[in-house]
């Protein structure tokens, strides 16, 4: 089959330098409107009662054909016989630039137009500085209207010599300068001998053939932002797009900032060739071999070429919100699929983008159409790159009320090699009290633990639980039941059963749990939490925190569990009244190393009961107490 | 990664963010060649399967084997299926067909107020719609997350940026957002890829015994085949590399004025 290779090309410039008509007089020159549209535009002028202009051809909107001018980025497509062209029409008026930048991130590479008669203009320059900032490496700088200079070869070159300065102070290298006439379609397919027989160069088009789309940044260190997690069958499924480097089934792994690690089991595609690899731009799945809890916002890489991980760092901002920004207030940052809280640490300079001079020494707020150097600090720590070395990892936008409302690019990053536990307690530390936990084992005779009740509705794990914390409480040691019917009355209100929400909802207990028992007790989880990765967090969360934790996996055949049904859950289940039942219609993963199972199909609930109660008390017991156990 | 490839990846990418970021999310899908592609993309990024219902905003005057193709889709692929209809108007019988109202009046309460409905009984957030940029003028200007404010309405002039695949996911209540996974393809792209994956389309879009196929699908009182000798997908891949006639040229709605298809669009239309 035939594959076209696609360029975007984003036009951009000063209001009414020519952009559109431009636009229009290359799509006339090639012969590609459509049948009928240069007819039409030339009847709506006539009934307008104004000159025919090619410009309209690309204003989508009444009040782009009333005011003459491009309101919002527009894309039209043609082709030459190399390829096929996507050109961004972007608007040149300051009011709009937020829309000039929509249509430039999307861009392969820009075409800058300067009008010959008025010269380089405040948002020539700005538009340059932005195509930097969006990182924008080809750029060809077209110099419009020559006709109103009687295309003379001085101006032509004045214009040259000054923006060439400008681009090579940012360090973008324009590819080439034409000179051309969009009116009269002068160098655009066809090189102007008459009138500009001194230009001998190549013509629009010509130049358009001599760009690349970039390469994907295959080659780069790997980044693979994790997207989401899906669970539609047993498997726990890392959704994500590969931004850069390749990834292998094999190959290890490791998530950022939390440092967790393990290794790609599979690499999930539905109807496409199987491939055992990944590259950057290939939105997949993937599984790992070993259940580690991963969601959204972590970025894995391999061991290495790690990214940095800093909760501050430093950006060149360009800034778009109606409100300005300001040093102190809270703003969401969103980095590849990271999203939290940030706040703008120090302002180092706010630049005029349109002379590249400081605007001011010192200033608290950026302006709307502003860009700036500062220092962002965000709440928790954020897996990221300098922008130069991967730009995927290396940008970022800012949230105002609702609205993206900045971009920056980073840079300035460390990369350390670091241990993979932990970044998380750089600035939060767990306050330990006065009182140790030692004192409050030897107090109580026993040392505070978790008992994790894990199994199907209907298998005991609430009858086990009771029975438990009676049995503790009449040898005066403090123990207290975590139900996970009671845990949703209040806590955990607001969950309902999706997977995303029993996970927090196993979360949250297990937090809980964690405090009980960091304050002394023995506590009794009993929930059915169902997925092996919330369970295996809840042991992460307990092991943090050096408390002991006891898996008990409540084993009871679901047929058994069904006929007992003591709620009522499995019949109505079955009706189809609740949705995601376990067991039902949502899946059960049984533990595959508990420290205990207790099969209630075959033990009696006293039996039960002793079988973890002998466990506990080897697990929990104080050696230097003289209080009988 | 060949051009469809790089399409394909960049709408699942943009499936899985909707599906992320909102909790009540429905596709819209109107039967036609774009959002039967648009659905194949969601079973690629939920790996076969389409974790949200769909939703079809039926006119009562779509062309009859539309409607029978849609059911059987719906059964063999295991979807779930809203049909939103304005009862009410359909009742009074205001509508273009009974010579009651305009083409664009008809289109305002069939569809666009049709929808509204749709959305506001089920209280969808989040709503995936296959528009494409290359269509018309005013979906040239689309965003990939396009909010909408409470009348359904959609601000023409004042837009979110969207930049490097970052996109407006945080909205007021009682507003929604348009999600847009296919508004960088091209009809010919949308073309190649059925081609290429060969996913079932409806028979309408194949030229027949007088020579005449429809390019664009919507209710039959407005929609007119085009001239045509494509009978394959193949043969409308190759027909589409030389056309310069406009792909929603068929559809009678668009023409009643200037930009009659750009203040349906404002008021809330796909």
């Amino acid at each position: 089959m035939q594959t076209t290779e696609q360029l975007k090309i984003v036009i951009v410039g000063h209001v009414d330098h020519g952009k559109s008509t431009f636009v229009g007089r290359l799509f006339f020159d090639t012969g590609s409107l459509p049948d009928g549209k240069y007819e039409q535009l030339q009847e709506i002028a006539r009934r307008r009662g104004v000159p025919f202009e090619f410009a309209n051809l690309m204003d989508g909107l009444q009040a782009e054909r009333d005011q003459n001018i491009t309101i919002d980025t527009a894309q039209i497509w043609f082709r030459t016989p190399k390829r096929q062209y996507v050109i961004i029409d972007a608007p040149g008026h300051k009011e709009f630039l937020k829309n000039m930048i929509t249509g430039a991130a999307h861009a392969h590479a820009a075409l800058l137009l300067i009008d010959a008669n008025e010269g380089v203009q405040e948002q020539s320059r700005r538009h340059g500085y932005l195509l930097h900032l969006l990182g924008i490496q080809q750029v060809i700088v077209l110099v419009n209207k020559m006709d109103l200079k009687n295309y003379d070869e001085k101006v032509f070159q004045h214009i040259e010599t000054e923006y060439r300065a400008f681009l090579t102070q940012l360090g973008v290298t324009p590819k080439m300068f034409i000179p051309m006439a969009a009116k009269h379609g002068d160098n655009i397919a066809a090189l102007s001998s008459k009138n500009m027989p001194w230009y001998k160069g190549l013509t629009v088009l010509q130049a358009l053939d001599e760009f690349n789309v970039p390469p994907k940044p295959t080659n780069l260190p790997l980044r693979f932002p994790i997207q989401d997690v899906y669970r539609f069958d047993h498997r726990r499924i890392l959704a994500g797009r590969v931004e850069s480097g390749t990834l292998k089934v094999g190959d290890r792994l490791v998530f950022w900032p939390s440092g967790k690690s393990s290794v790609v089991n599979t690499i999930e595609r539905w109807s496409s060739p199987a491939s055992l690899t990944a590259s950057a731009g290939e939105s997949i799945g993937v599984t790992l071999t070993e259940q580690i809890f991963v969601e959204r916002g972590q970025v894995a890489s391999h061991e290495q070429d790690a990214p940095g991980v800093a909760r501050e760092f430093k950006a060149n901002l360009f800034w778009m919100g109606r409100a300005n920004m300001e040093i102190g207030k809270r703003y969401k940052l969103k980095l590849t699929t990271q999203e939290l809280e940030c706040e703008v640490k120090s302002i180092e300079k706010v630049i005029d983008a349109s002379t590249l001079g400081q605007v001011e020494k010192s200033r608290n707020h950026v302006a709307r159409n502003d860009v700036a150097e500062l220092t962002l600090h965000a709440r928790l720590p954020v897996a990221l790159d300098n922008h130069h070395r991967i730009p995927e990892s290396g940008r970022f936008v800012i949230v105002d009320d609702r609205e993206v409302s900045g971009g920056g690019i980073i840079s300035g990053v460390k990369y350390e090699t670091r241990s993979r536990d932990g970044v998380k307690s750089e600035n939060l530390t767990w306050s330990k009290g006065e009182v140790l936990s030692k004192e409050r084992a030897i107090r109580n005779g026993h040392h505070g633990a978790v008992v994790w009740l894990t199994g199907f509705s209907g298998a005991g794990k609430s009858v086990i639980a009771t029975g438990l914390e009676r049995e503790l409480f009449s040898r005066g040691m403090q123990a207290y039941v975590l139900d996970g019917d009671n845990l949703r009355y209040g806590l955990n209100a607001n969950l309902g059963f999706s997977p995303q929400d029993r996970s927090e909802n196993i979360r949250r207990a297990a937090e809980s749990a964690k405090l009980f028992a960091d304050a002394g007790f023995v506590v009794i989880t009993s929930l059915i939490s169902p997925y092996r990765v919330d369970r295996v967090r809840a042991r992460e969360i307990m092991a943090e925190g050096q408390l002991r934790f006891i898996e008990v996996f409540v084993d009871c055949p679901l047929e058994v569990c069904e006929k007992r049904d003591p709620k009522n859950l499995y019949a109505r289940a079955r009706a189809g009244e609740i949705k995601e039942f376990t067991g039902i219609s949502a899946p059960y993963e049984p533990p595959e190393k508990p420290e205990l199972v207790i099969q209630t199909s075959k033990q009696s609930p006293e039996e039960s009961v002793a079988a973890v109660m002998d466990f506990l008390l080897q697990t929990v017991g104080v050696a230097d107490t003289s209080y009988a156990i | 990664m060949n051009h469809l490839d790089i399409l394909e990846n960049q709408s699942v990418f943009i499936m899985r963010e909707a599906f992320n970021k909102f909790e009540n999310l429905a596709m819209l899908w109107s039967i036609g060649k774009d959002s039967t592609v648009l659905l194949w993309l969601a079973r690629k990024a939920f790996l076969g399967h389409v974790p949200f219902p769909l939703v079809h905003v039926d006119t009562t005057y779509k062309i009859p084997s539309m409607i029978e193709y849609r059911d059987q889709l719906v059964k063999e692929w295991n979807l779930q299926l809203i049909v939103g209809k304005n009862e009410e108007v359909l009742k009074s019988g205001v509508t273009y067909p009974n010579g009651k109202a305009t083409r664009v009046e008809c289109c305002g309460t069939l569809k666009k107020d049709g929808l509204k409905q749709v959305l506001e009984k089920h209280k969808f957030t989040g709503v995936i719609v296959g528009v494409r940029r290359d269509e018309d003028p005013t979906r040239a200007k689309e965003r990939y997350f396009s909010p909408r404010d409470k009348n359904m309405e959609w601000n023409v002039e004042d837009q979110p940026p969207e930049l490097w695949d970052q996109f407006k996911t945080d909205f007021e209540p009682g507003t929604h957002i348009r999600i847009h996974p296919l508004l960088h393809w091209t009809e010919l792209n949308v073309w190649e890829y059925i081609e290429r994956e060969n996913i079932p389309v409806i028979p309408l879009y194949f030229a027949n015994e007088k020579g005449e196929r429809y390019r664009s699908l919507g209710c039959a009182p407005c929609t007119f085949p085009v001239k045509s000798n494509a009978r394959s997908v193949a043969d409308i891949v190759k027909e589409l590399r030389h056309t310069k006639t406009s792909e929603r040229s068929g559809r009678a709605q668009d023409k009643e004025s200037e930009d009659a298809f750009e203040k349906l669009r404002r008021d809330g239309y796909m």
